[in-house]
């Protein structure tokens, strides 16, 4: 009993949830939206000292205002989707491809480069067609390079994609002074290579094309040989090898997927979105895909809400920084909403898996094991004994 | 209707060509500064009658590439503030966008900006030129308006798209001509500053672009004309419109070369403070710094581009539509108003057009200069300007007494000035310059005119953005 009277207990500790249902989790995540937003409100006030519903209709405004704030907003959606679509099979191999911006950008320049010299010379139709096969296949190669080195000498991919990303970016630079002699280096809209305009909406293509993409690539994932072979080689590399199979093949594989449907945003961009080039135009959207990805667990469904999620924002924040360029709100203002919103997210799948339990006031003949039971009953009653024990074993208590 | 015009306006210069001294100064510094206005002001009375039938659903649209800390872009807010608030618009007809790049986001905001029922647009940055010229031809019912722009130089130029620039090199020249005095001021002082007869003076300058070879070369000009010795100035380009660290170390290393006097065309303070700490007197460009430099200061130059924003708004308004009209006809019994109307509408027609070319600008009071430090200046400095600007106010071209080229000389070689012939005496005679911006970059117009048996270089009437780009003698440029 002296023993127990000695023992130390922590204001709170933290213990694995067993599974939640499905309505609880949602409820945590709507729980933390909410007091994202009321957080949120409170630095509005403090910081601009604007009233914080203003602020919220202004970013409802920003995205769903007008037709074409509408389409904007669906159209960027889409393409931050489709950026996500293109990194979640290699993350969920564990080939941590940051490299997106760079393959986006190349098969940008591939495309732009098809237009700068095919231009004059081929029909507009063939010249679309080469485009998009450039792009696709300067993504393939910008993925596919990093694939290489990791699947026959194990060289860090992270850092090998990234550093790639710089490469793209002074290379589009390059070819912009290449072609642009004035010294401005601004490229200026390209009058050659507009992809065809559906029901006289631009951005109908986009969201169409990524629409199909987001398809194929659940059933990719989740239905089809390939699909289960990323997900065993994420898993255990190890099982992977045991059943025999051939682990840099499927890593160049995915990763050549990944290069490919970045190259397609990149030929989107050029020929259907922007119709210009420079070295912003893929516009952070090859990192702002991991979060999406992530915060989407690598399911190309959910990723339509998360890519939305961060969208929203965006789209949000740039209304702000016009409806409230008085009270001195900026875009980064918008930024830091999204931060915070952010956060909370994130932070509340941590509640979703795990349980925190707080020190009680107990009698003092209170053990441990009283304790234990006790906090055991908030995690859904599910198969306490062994959990009670690991605990146990964890304090050195018998 | 011209002689009203020159009436209307002639009647407001004689006002601005007054000056005061205020001894109090300003507050923060304790600096005592002489107010010096320049340049008739077409007087916000007139835009006032516009006001008046503004359209409510008018809405005027702003594209700035940083936000107000960058000086640059300060200058084009704090005008565009004062325009909307003359021309009486109400917070909702007014949109501003800060941050925008040179980049496919410029043609975006402009479309935002139309989607959110803006009539006219504006951008402040060169390179926000192609995306202007591109939104305007998608959008023909829109107004663009592009600062420093050259896209309407060429043949095939969208109506809808205005270029405009003021007479910069007005203001640096008169900026030149304080800095002349102060050198002859500080030469008596201390006369080692001459060296084998020759000051040296230096200058930072951004890029060597025209935009700001026309700068420093009238501003050396100035100098040449009010200072007694001969003066050769020194040119460190940092490559950068803003850039702290580069600014204060060009502006370092020309004082420690020995340069006595400095100025600048780069937007940071880099160049102002280390003059203040070497206590080296400095010419400013687009706004005064006397706050942080009291003591080296001497005047500033800058372009007010408020009078450009409030002709724009007014040319929207129902009256001017209605007397700008083809079909419009004075009517007989018409009263003195309506005669005030058309001259002024007609004015603004002709001044903002296609190409808001600078000698109107100067004219309407788009070239200011900032009030003389006092403490700093050599005496009789607002005298002298004032008799300076007089001269210069009454030329329809200023370039005629500017850029004089009896008054400087060029040496062609086969990698300088290759456009340029001159004579024996190295004075220009012929001059091409790439004036129409067809992407060629090929000089294709002679700029070098002669009028009442003066030749001169003829900066800013060709277009409004400057295409003063030789190095004349006098002039170093260092690595």
């Amino acid at each position: 009993m002296t023993e127990q009277k000695s023992l130390h207990e922590p204001l709170f500790h933290i213990s694995k949830r067993a599974a939640l249902p499905w309505w609880k989790a949602w409820l945590i995540r709507a729980a933390a939206v909410l007091a994202a937003l009321v957080i949120s409100s409170i630095i509005i006030v403090i910081v601009v000292g604007e009233n914080p519903f203003k602020i919220f209709a202004s970013l409802i405004d920003g995205n769903f205002g007008t037709s074409y704030k509408f389409w904007t907003m669906l159209e960027n959606v889409a393409l931050l989707l489709c950026v996500a679509l293109a990194v979640t099979p290699a993350f969920k191999m564990k080939f941590w491809n940051i490299g997106a911006e760079g393959q986006i950008l190349i098969g940008a320049l591939a495309a732009t480069a098809c237009i700068m010299y095919l231009g004059d010379s081929v029909s507009e139709v063939l010249l679309i067609v080469f485009m998009i096969a450039a792009a696709l296949i300067a993504g393939i190669i910008w993925a596919v390079i990093p694939a290489l080195f990791k699947a026959f000498f194990n060289t860090n991919e992270t850092l090998f994609t990234l550093m790639m990303n710089y490469i793209a970016m002074n290379l589009v630079v390059l070819f912009i002074n290449i072609w642009v002699t004035s010294g401005s280096g601004v490229l200026g809209v390209l009058s050659k290579g507009h992809f065809p305009v559906i029901a006289e909406n631009k951005s109908l293509l986009t969201v169409f094309v990524v629409a199909i993409v987001t398809a194929l690539m659940f059933v990719y994932l989740k239905y089809t040989k390939h699909g289960y072979e990323i997900s065993v080689v994420g898993d255990s590399l190890n099982t992977a090898k045991y059943s025999g199979m051939n682990v840099k093949k499927i890593i160049i594989r995915t990763l050549a997927l990944s290069g490919a449907v970045c190259g397609l945003v990149g030929v989107l961009l050029v020929g259907s979105v922007h119709h210009t080039l420079n070295s912003s135009l893929a516009d952070g959207r090859g990192f702002t895909a991991i979060i999406v990805s992530w915060l989407a667990k690598f399911n190309p469904l959910y990723m339509i809400l998360t890519a939305f999620l961060v969208v929203f924002f965006q789209r949000g924040a740039n209304q702000l920084a016009s409806d409230f360029y008085a009270s001195r709100v900026t875009e980064d203002f918008g930024d830091i909403i999204v931060g915070i919103i952010f956060f909370f997210i994130i932070g509340c799948e941590f509640f979703i898996r795990y349980i925190v339990k707080f020190r009680k006031k107990h009698k003092e003949t209170a053990t441990a094991s009283d304790f234990l039971s006790e906090g055991d009953n908030v995690s859904d009653g599910q198969d306490n004994e062994p959990a009670a024990l690991k605990d146990n074993a964890l304090k050195g208590e018998k | 209707m011209k002689k009203l015009i020159t009436l209307l306006l002639t009647a407001v210069m004689a006002v601005a060509a007054c000056f005061s001294l205020t001894a109090c100064g300003d507050d923060k510094s304790n600096a005592r500064t002489i107010d010096f206005s320049m340049g008739a002001e077409f007087s916000n009375t007139y835009y006032a009658m516009f006001a008046e039938s503004i359209p409510e659903d008018f809405k005027i649209g702003f594209i700035f590439l940083h936000d107000e800390k960058s000086p640059y872009d300060l200058n084009f807010y704090d005008a565009a503030k004062e325009a909307v608030a003359v021309m009486g618009l109400k917070a909702d007809q007014v949109v501003y966008k800060f941050n925008v790049p040179e980049s496919q986001a410029c043609y975006d905001a402009a479309k935002e900006m139309i989607d959110g029922g803006a009539k006219a647009i504006f951008a402040d940055s060169f390179g926000h030129g192609t995306y202007m010229a591109q939104a305007a031809k998608d959008f023909p019912n829109v107004q663009f308006y592009h600062a420093t722009g050259t896209g309407t130089s060429v043949a095939d130029a969208p109506a809808n798209l205005h270029n405009a620039f003021a007479q910069i090199y007005v203001g640096r020249y008169l900026g030149g001509v304080a800095a002349g005095m102060k050198l002859n001021e500080m030469a008596e002082e201390d006369p080692s500053i001459v060296k084998d007869g020759k000051i040296k003076v230096g200058y930072v300058g951004a890029f060597p672009y025209a935009e700001v070879k026309s700068g420093y070369t009238s501003w050396y000009l100035g100098v040449k004309a009010a200072c007694t010795n001969d003066v050769t100035m020194e040119v460190k380009f940092t490559n950068s419109w803003y850039d702290e660290v580069a600014e204060k170390s060009a502006a370092e290393s020309l004082i420690a070369n020995g340069c006595v006097l400095l100025s600048q065309h780069a937007d940071s303070m880099g160049a102002p403070t280390a003059c203040e700490k070497a206590g080296v007197p400095n010419v400013s460009y687009n706004g005064s710094t006397v706050d942080k430099c009291p003591n080296t200061f001497i005047v500033s130059s800058r372009i007010d581009w408020a009078p450009y924003f409030k002709m724009i708004i007014a040319s929207f308004s129902a009256k001017y539509v209605e007397v700008t009209a083809d079909t419009y006809i004075l009517p007989d019994d018409a009263e003195d108003i309506d005669s005030v109307y058309v001259s002024a509408a007609t004015f603004i027609k002709e001044t903002i057009g296609k190409d808001f070319t600078a000698g109107d600008m100067a004219l309407i009071g788009s070239v200011k200069m900032s009030a003389i430090n006092a403490d700093v200046m050599a005496k009789g400095t607002p005298a002298k300007l004032a008799e300076e600007m007089m001269k210069i106010m009454y030329e329809e071209d200023p370039s005629i007494y500017i850029f004089d080229c009896s008054k400087f000389t060029v040496t062609v070689s086969e990698t300088k000035n290759k456009g340029a012939v001159v004579d024996g005496e190295g004075h220009l005679i012929s001059y091409l310059a790439d004036v129409v911006d067809d992407g060629t970059f090929t000089p294709d117009t002679d700029v070098i005119l002669t009028e009442d048996g003066v030749t001169f270089f003829s900066e800013s009437t060709f277009r409004s953005a400057p295409y003063f780009d030789i190095d004349i003698d006098g002039i170093t440029i260092i690595g």
